[in-house]
């Protein structure tokens, strides 16, 4: 006696399960086996009868979509338009960078003028797809309890900056933003800042090995008005030079402000003319 | 497989055919109205991608019949604003400052439109109601005590180029620490400065510090502390502080003195902006008035001669549906 019908020994009538046509016919009930010229059990069938299979054709159909929606958008040349004046970001930016993503920044402040007219006349020229080409990942944000800060930089001076991190609502009383004093408490060292960068390029930020050899002296020079900046300024065009948080000491509050100061600033509009298509 | 359709008794429906474990499955067909609704959206969905941007291509997506971008909705919604106030923001950017108090339509345009503009870009540091935070030494807007002068012309352009920045037309001044100085020496500067606003202070100690006052500090101040503008040196007669009156803070700041730092807001805000919100930031209290020039003013003239200077402009209605000339948007 077996239940599988390859076996020799297999009898229908030993598998209650099983209602062959002809039976059915006898006895009025539907049949549930095929004939026999029509064995050949269709793809479909098969399909819904094993579970890996069917998950496993479902995915297929699914990526389909994907490629055709998601999958050109990483290699479509008009994706991320060229523009003037994007380079990556300084080791010092870079610092600021984490210590805004450690923080959360995200979750209240979105980095993502939208194209619409009240958003451009309170924040400026809308966010441009290059413009978050170095972020990785990227801090568009989709919430805004506190304003975009897309192009925060050069708005406000580094003493602002200082007083409104110490201390939000001295200077903004409505403000509901922690504190964020211990900013200027945790001194930051530049261990390290050279394997950021390195890490930056392995995802694809073109930092080149002179750029990382120098990532240490760079973010020293970056806070030091009076040091020697020119190699900074060569590799890094357009990088801000000053004691951000008027602390003698090299501090997270310095990487912060001088992330905020760089954000927004690098594209030069003058030589933008916006492409419709894109 | 039966070859004919097998008719459920019970519920009187056709069955598919397919039975498991004596289980069957009902081929009940799908209401009429949920069909022809799926149907549509499919029509739509063909008709949306032939209309709209859709399809990713090679080196750029279709554009679609239309035309539609995003970036160009943008660009015509700034434009249609730019136009419907396009006569009041061109006299407003050539008006001469003196005379806008006196073109009351081309004025009450300014001060509105100043109103937003300080709210979204220099409330964050002078506060929404303009008197600053004197404990930060951000300064009061209020007041009629200007360290670089209170006019029109001159909030203009402290406004347009700011304060110590990177600006090579930014205001700037500098006050040398004192801290070089006896600490008695100091003390009784802080005193002498305290009586020069009537303020509590040692009149011993103050005498002793008027001298050292000349000798030091009068070359900004001034002999009798009124300041000068000239210099960025505050007015230190008149009991307003920037960073405090009191002896300690007058000490701190002669020992490390802070100064604070205004970003340049021309680039940021195009001359019409910045000529608005001086206007706002004029009319708050503070502002002093200014004598026009009628011979070298031509830009007055203009600005009295327009003729339709209405606020809040109609919107919707460009200059052109107005019937107005046409006009080029600015910039």
């Amino acid at each position: 006696m077996s239940k599988d019908p390859k076996d020799p020994n297999y009898r229908p009538s030993d598998d209650p399960k099983v209602v062959t046509p002809n039976e059915a016919r006898a006895t009025g009930e539907l049949p549930n086996e095929l004939p026999h010229h029509a064995k050949t059990i269709t793809f479909h069938q098969r399909l819904e009868r094993n579970a890996t299979l069917l998950l496993a054709a479902s995915f297929a159909v699914v990526t389909v979509g994907g490629i055709v929606e998601i999958a050109p958008l990483f290699w479509l040349e008009n994706t991320i338009e060229e523009v003037e004046g994007m380079r990556p970001y300084s080791p010092l930016e870079l610092a600021g960078r984490d210590i805004y993503v450690r923080e959360g920044c995200y979750t209240c402040h979105s980095q993502m003028i939208r194209p619409m007219r009240d958003e451009t006349e309170r924040y400026g020229h809308y966010s441009l797809a290059a413009e978050s080409m170095y972020d990785h990942p990227f801090q568009w944000g989709s919430k805004r309890t506190g304003p975009d800060l897309a192009r925060v930089g050069g708005r406000y001076s580094d003493e602002w900056h200082v007083d409104h991190l110490m201390d939000p609502q001295s200077v903004v009383p409505e403000s509901v933003m922690p504190k964020y004093a211990f900013l200027a408490d945790a001194r930051i060292g530049t261990a390290g800042v050279d394997d950021l960068l390195a890490t930056h390029r392995f995802v694809g930020v073109p930092y080149t090995d002179e750029m990382i050899d120098e990532a240490r002296a760079d973010m020293r020079a970056q806070v030091d008005p009076m040091g020697d900046a020119d190699g900074l300024l060569e590799r890094y065009p357009g990088a801000q030079v000053r004691n951000f948080d008027g602390l003698a000491e090299l501090t997270e509050m310095d990487a912060l402000i001088a992330y905020l100061q760089m954000l927004g600033t690098l594209v030069d509009f003058s030589t933008f003319s916006p492409d419709d298509s894109r | 497989m039966a070859d004919a359709p097998k008719i459920d008794e019970v519920t009187g429906t056709e069955t598919t055919g397919h039975s498991w474990d004596g289980i069957e499955e009902l081929n009940t067909p799908l209401p009429r109205w949920w069909l022809w609704t799926f149907y549509a959206t499919v029509v739509w969905g063909i008709i949306y991608m032939i209309l709209f941007p859709a399809w990713p291509l090679v080196s750029g997506a279709t554009t679609g019949l239309l035309g539609f971008s995003t970036r160009g909705e943008v660009a015509a919604e700034i434009e249609r604003v730019e136009l419907s106030n396009a006569e009041l923001t061109r006299s407003l950017t050539t008006v001469d400052l003196a005379a806008l108090p006196a073109n009351e339509d081309l004025h009450r345009f300014a001060v509105q439109a100043g109103r937003s503009i300080f709210a979204a870009n220099c409330s964050q540091c002078h506060g929404a109601g303009a008197a600053g935070v004197v404990a930060s030494g951000y300064p009061n807007l209020l007041d009629d005590d200007w360290l670089w002068g209170g006019t029109l012309e001159e909030i203009a352009y402290t406004v347009r180029h700011g304060i110590r920045n990177e600006d090579l037309d930014s205001r700037y001044s500098e006050m040398p620490p004192f801290d070089w100085m006896e600490d008695e020496e100091l003390d009784q500067v802080a005193h002498h400065v305290r009586s020069l606003s009537g303020l509590d202070h040692d009149a011993a100690a103050a005498d002793q510090g008027a001298a050292l006052f000349v000798d030091n500090c009068s070359s900004c101040h001034g002999e009798n502390g009124l300041g000068n503008r000239d210099l960025g040196a505050p007015n230190l007669a008149d009991a307003i502080w920037l960073r405090g009156g009191t002896h300690e803070a007058i000490l701190r700041q002669l020992n490390a003195p802070r100064h604070g730092v205004m970003p340049p807001w021309g680039e940021r805000l195009g001359e019409a902006e910045v000529r608005a919100v001086s206007a706002y930031v004029h009319g708050l209290g503070g502002g002093e008035a200014q004598i026009a020039d009628p011979a070298t003013d031509k830009g007055a003239e203009d600005a009295a001669a327009v003729p339709d200077a209405t606020y809040p402009a109609r919107a919707g209605e460009t200059p052109e549906e107005a019937g107005a000339d046409d006009v080029a948007p600015t910039e």
